[in-house]
Formats: structure tokens, C-alpha cells, sequence
């Protein structure tokens, strides 16, 4: 049983061949199988899965049987939710996040909550503090981050789809590290509610699959406007699968002039080129595209989105949830447990953040940010008026080895520089497996204007039917 | 600008974040490169440029304030670290603080 198809699990379950049960069995197999040595998970509840896939009959949504997992910074209500932070070691939701439940009513089963940066900081995985996440393809290597266990789950062949959220990148670097497709919707397209905030501006939850086609299927549960999240977009519901074959003759593809190259792998280059060249080659049309203020993304990005934690964050503080530090004092008892329960990462984004919105220096930071942030935006909407999707590499490199970035924060920040002006923009953006090197996977970056998934599912599938380059197997993975 | 120990120090304290030594030596270089970096920002002629807080258009969503169920109360205190009589407990808010 090939746990690599969402598509295919979901035929096979409405035809009676297979249960929820044995895909759920299945998965949980690989689980034990695969993830002593990978790391993807945090939590695995079997009994909970099990009786999830019992109690679910082979008509009742569109996942009706088919098993996935959740970034442990989305709530599950009953079943622990700690972002990979110490702070929230032993938090159990009493409530579970609209895509949970969303999930749970087209007849997904929750196999568990896969591992991640603290409070989803970080392109690694590596800032989580309990586990370190294995790339499939390398073990040696990260599997890119923040979601790097769900990226992993997926690519080792435990799951065939999970969930992750993207605030500068953290669905699309992953799976480009880990060679799945990851889509990162426009800001507001799903729900954010029971996600743990990290910037609320940027945030935003996407599916990792094998394939377009799939992220199509689980785009059609998991999104729609949600009362509880007052900023979900109220936009009509749409069939994400419904431009999936149309092909690309005709559409307008923009490559960015002058696209900061400083740090570009020439071989990750060459592979989003010849993917562009393949697209060509179907009947789209290339055009070039400018974004003049591309190399203040990352500036931006790092201002304000450690603000916006910095607010976000001032919750846990040992009073009515997380980790609590023995101490005589109230004010005391904040301080300690903050520090005793939040790592490296975190810290040093709360400080960049207070610090840019601290009296005096707002203006000079924050609100510059903020204009910038305009800027940006308006760059892509203008690219928008010439072109239908912007493709680029998804990262300047393929997946890096284990704690070669993690004392250089600044590197380790420029490593986003082509995903995070998406979350800037609040656009939509998916990064599409396109080829290897030196055995590591590299992504294609696909971008569109706000509300165009279809579009970018469309160019995705396009590409995967015509795609040939060689694909290795994973060295942490489900056998064939 | 130059981020000093005493810097990262007065920052944290703002953060309610109490910063050992060792941390505190650690972040100030770091952060010095990064606002060093940031400060490209600063060349940028912006002057006029509307600020951006959201991607998007955003207003205030409203709906009627009904009586509706919600989280009892032993499932909101459920995760709290200590309570007493239905409430959460915390320690003195005056005594041997560093202000409040």
C-alpha cells in the first residue's frame, strides 16, 4: 500500500478495495518503519488514528480515508500541541483549529503532529527542542523549515499529504529541500484559526503533497472564510482541481529581470531554466518582469516579522497556559519562564522585534518596513499586469548540511530571499519539484497574483507531466 | 547605532525576558549585523509611501453579541500551571519585584 497518492487512495477507498483503516494501519507501519531514524513526528496517538479510521465510512468527504499530518503549531484538541517549544511542552488544546476540523469532516485521519522550528523560526527544523528532522534524500542534511517534519513525512512516504504553515517561506523551502510540492496560498485563503501565531500578517497554512493534483484535492477541504478568523478572505468557494488539465499554451510566464543571484547555486539555475524551458516548450510564452525592490525583501521580512512575534509571543508568560518558573514574584515568575522556555531563536526575534517597535527607533524601522512592504507589493502587481505566473528557484541552494548556518542567524536569513516577498505581498506560491543535484532535490518556485492557485496548480501539473529527470529514492523512506 | 550588552539588556527587560550573561554577549554582535543589514532600509527614498500592516484591504468584521456556548471553565483552566477555587493562581504581584 503506497501511502504517495492522495488521488489514489481516495479512488481505491470510494471502490471499496481498501478501508480508512488500512491506509491508517499503513501509515502508522511506516511510522514505526521510518521515523525512529527521520524524526518527522512529535506526536503519533495510533489509538486515536485507529478509531478515527473505524468510525469513517468510504463516502464521507473528499479525504474519506486518507491519512495525513499536521504541523504540531496547528491545534488538536485533546491531543498535544507544542510548536516545538518548551514553553508549550505540555499543552493540550481544548479546541481544535478550523483546518482540523475541516479535515476531520471530509474524513481525513490525523496520524499525528509533525515536528518544526520553534514556534515555526527558522529554514531548518533544527531550532525545534525536541527533535532534529532528517532530509529523506540525506540524513546528514536538514530537511528545511519551519515545517520540515511535514515536508519529511511526506517525502519519506508516511503520509501522503500534510499540512504546514508559510510566514517567509516555511511550506515552499521544505518542500524543495525534500522534493514535494508545497503550496502556500493567498494570505487569508485558509483559515488561520488554531494555528499558533507566529506574524499574523504573513502567516498562512498550505498542503504538502506529491503532486499539484493532490494539493488541489486538499486545497477544495481546507479552504473558505471562517467566522473565527476575522481576517480569512471572503471569496467564493472554488473547485482548485478545475484548471488542472488546461495546459499552459498561451499563458505568460514572467522571469525576473535582475533577480538577486548573490549565494545562487549555478546547478539549482540551470534546473529551474530548463524546467522554464519545458514550459516553453508546452506553449506558454516567457516574458521578462521587473521587481525592483527584491533586495530589500529580506531587510523588510526581518523587521517586521519578528515585530509582529514580538506582540504575538508577549502570551506566554506562565499564567494560564505553558511553562510556568517557580518564582517569588509575579513580574519575576514572566521573566523566568520566558527565558527558561523559550530557545536561541526565539529570543533573538523577540529582541530584533521589540527593539524595532521600542520607543525611537519605530520609526526608523518599523514604519520603514512597513513602507517598503508597499513597495513590494506594488512591484508584483505589476509584474501581475504582464505575466500569469513568475517562476524562480524556490531557494538559492539545495538542503544544507546540519548546523552549517545555525551560528550566522544573518546567512540563515538570506537563505529565504526568493519565498519570503510572497508573504510580503500576501500572495500565493507553490514550489514544484524540478530536478536534482548532486542527489538533492531543487525546487521550482511558481507565483501568481492573489486568489490564482488554479493558475499555479495548472502551471504545476503541466510541468510534472513533462518533467524527466531522474528521481532517486530517498535514503530515509518507505521502500518501493 | 551600536548594539551593546546594555542594549540587548534594556530591550529584553521591555520583553518581560530575563537574559543571562551568556545570552546576552551572544545576541548583541548578532543583532548588530542584522539591524546593520536592515539598515539598507534607511537609503531608500520612502518618503510618502503609505505603510502596508496588512496584504490586503481589512475592516472591522462585527456580528451580534449573543449568548452563545463556549469553553467551560474547567476546559479554559485545564492547562493552567496552578489554580484555586476555579481561578487561575499566580504569586504576589508587589512583593520583591523588579516593578510592575
Amino acid at each position: 500500500m503506497k501511502l504517495n497518492s492522495v488521488k489514489e487512495i481516495l479512488a481505491s477507498v470510494h471502490k471499496g478495495e481498501t478501508t480508512a483503516a488500512d491506509w491508517a494501519k499503513a501509515s502508522l507501519d511506516a511510522v514505526r518503519k521510518v521515523d525512529g531514524e527521520l524524526e518527522a513526528f512529535l506526536t503519533v496517538d495510533e489509538d486515536a488514528a485507529l478509531s478515527r479510521a473505524e468510525a469513517t465510512t468510504a463516502d464521507q468527504g473528499g479525504l474519506a480515508g486518507v491519512p495525513y499530518a499536521l504541523k504540531d503549531n496547528i491545534c488538536t484538541q485533546g491531543m498535544l500541541t507544542t510548536a516545538a517549544s518548551r514553553i508549550l511542552e505540555n499543552y493540550i488544546p481544548p479546541y481544535n483549529a478550523t483546518v482540523a476540523n475541516l479535515l476531520n469532516d471530509a474524513g481525513g485521519v490525523l496520524i499525528g503532529k509533525t515536528n518544526l522550528d520553534e514556534f515555526a523560526m527558522g529554514s531548518t527544523t533544527e531550532t525545534s527542542a525536541f527533535k532534529k528532522t532528517k532530509n529523506p534524500y540525506a540524513k546528514g542534511r536538514v530537511p528545511g523549515g519551519s515545517s520540515g517534519g511535514s515536508a519529511a513525512a511526506v517525502a519519506a512516504g508516511i503520509v501522503p499529504f500534510a499540512l504546514g504553515s508559510d510566514t517567509g517561506g516555511s511550506i515552499r523551502q521544505p518542500a524543495a529541500f525534500c522534493g514535494v510540492f508545497g503550496l502556500k496560498p493567498t494570505y487569508g485563503r485558509v483559515s488561520r484559526y488554531g494555528l499558533i501565531a507566529f506574524a499574523s500578517s504573513l502567516d498562512q497554512i498550505g498542503p504538502f503533497t506529491n503532486t499539484a493534483e493532490d494539493a488541489a484535492i486538499v486545497m477544495n477541504a481546507i479552504s473558505g472564510y471562517d467566522q473565527y478568523d476575522s481576517t480569512s478572505a471572503k471569496v467564493e468557494h472554488e473547485d482548485f482541481t478545475q484548471d488542472l488539465g488546461l495546459g499552459v499554451k498561451g499563458l505568460r510566464i514572467g522571469i525576473v529581470r535582475n533577480l538577486p543571484e548573490e549565494g545562487l547555486n549555478p546547478a539549482v539555475k540551470q534546473a529551474v531554466d530548463a524546467a522554464i524551458h519545458k514550459l516553453e516548450g508546452e506553449g506558454a510564452t516567457v516574458v521578462e518582469v521587473d521587481l525592483p525592490h527584491s533586495e530589500y525583501a529580506v531587510a523588510t521580512y526581518y523587521l517586521i516579522a519578528p515585530a509582529e512575534a514580538s506582540s504575538n509571543l508577549s502570551r506566554y508568560d506562565g499564567v494560564r497556559f505553558g511553562r510556568r518558573a517557580e518564582a517569588k514574584s509575579m513580574i519575576d515568575m514572566f521573566e523566568q519562564s520566558r527565558s527558561q522556555g523559550f530557545g536561541m531563536e526565539v529570543k533573538r526575534r523577540i529582541i530584533i522585534g521589540t527593539y524595532a517597535l521600542s520607543s525611537g527607533y519605530y520609526d526608523a524601522y518599523y514604519k520603514r518596513a512597513q513602507q517598503m512592504r508597499t513597495l513590494i507589493r506594488r512591484d508584483y502587481e505589476k509584474a501581475f499586469e504582464q505575466c500569469d505566473v513568475i517562476l524562480m528557484p524556490t531557494t538559492p541552494t539545495t538542503a544544507f548540511p546540519f548546523g552549517e548556518k545555525s551560528d550566522d542567524p544573518l546567512a540563515m536569513y538570506l537563505n529565504d530571499i526568493y519565498t519570503i516577498p510572497a508573504n510580503l505581498a500576501g500572495i500565493p506560491g507553490a514550489s514544484v519539484p524540478c530536478g536534482f543535484v548532486d542527489g538533492l532535490p531543487v525546487g521550482l518556485q511558481v507565483l501568481a497574483k492573489p486568489f490564482a492557485e488554479r493558475t499555479i496548480l495548472r502551471v504545476a501539473h503541466a510541468y510534472e507531466q513533462v518533467r524527466d529527470f531522474s528521481w532517486p529514492q530517498p535514503e530515509l523512506g518507505v521502500a518501493e | 547605532m551600536k548594539i551593546t550588552e546594555e542594549t540587548v539588556s534594556h530591550v529584553a527587560r521591555l520583553a518581560r525576558l530575563a537574559m543571562p550573561e551568556a545570552e546576552r554577549s551572544l545576541l548583541a554582535p548578532q543583532l548588530n549585523d542584522i539591524l546593520e543589514y536592515a539598515a539598507s532600509l534607511q537609503q531608500v527614498d520612502l518618503e510618502g509611501v503609505p505603510p502596508t500592516s496588512h496584504p490586503f484591504e481589512q475592516t472591522n468584521v462585527l456580528r451580534e453579541d449573543e449568548v452563545r456556548p463556549s469553553l467551560s471553565r474547567d476546559a479554559a483552566l485545564a492547562n493552567a500551571p496552578e489554580t484555586e477555587d476555579g481561578q487561575v493562581r499566580v504569586p504576589a504581584v508587589l512583593e520583591g519585584g523588579t516593578g510592575a
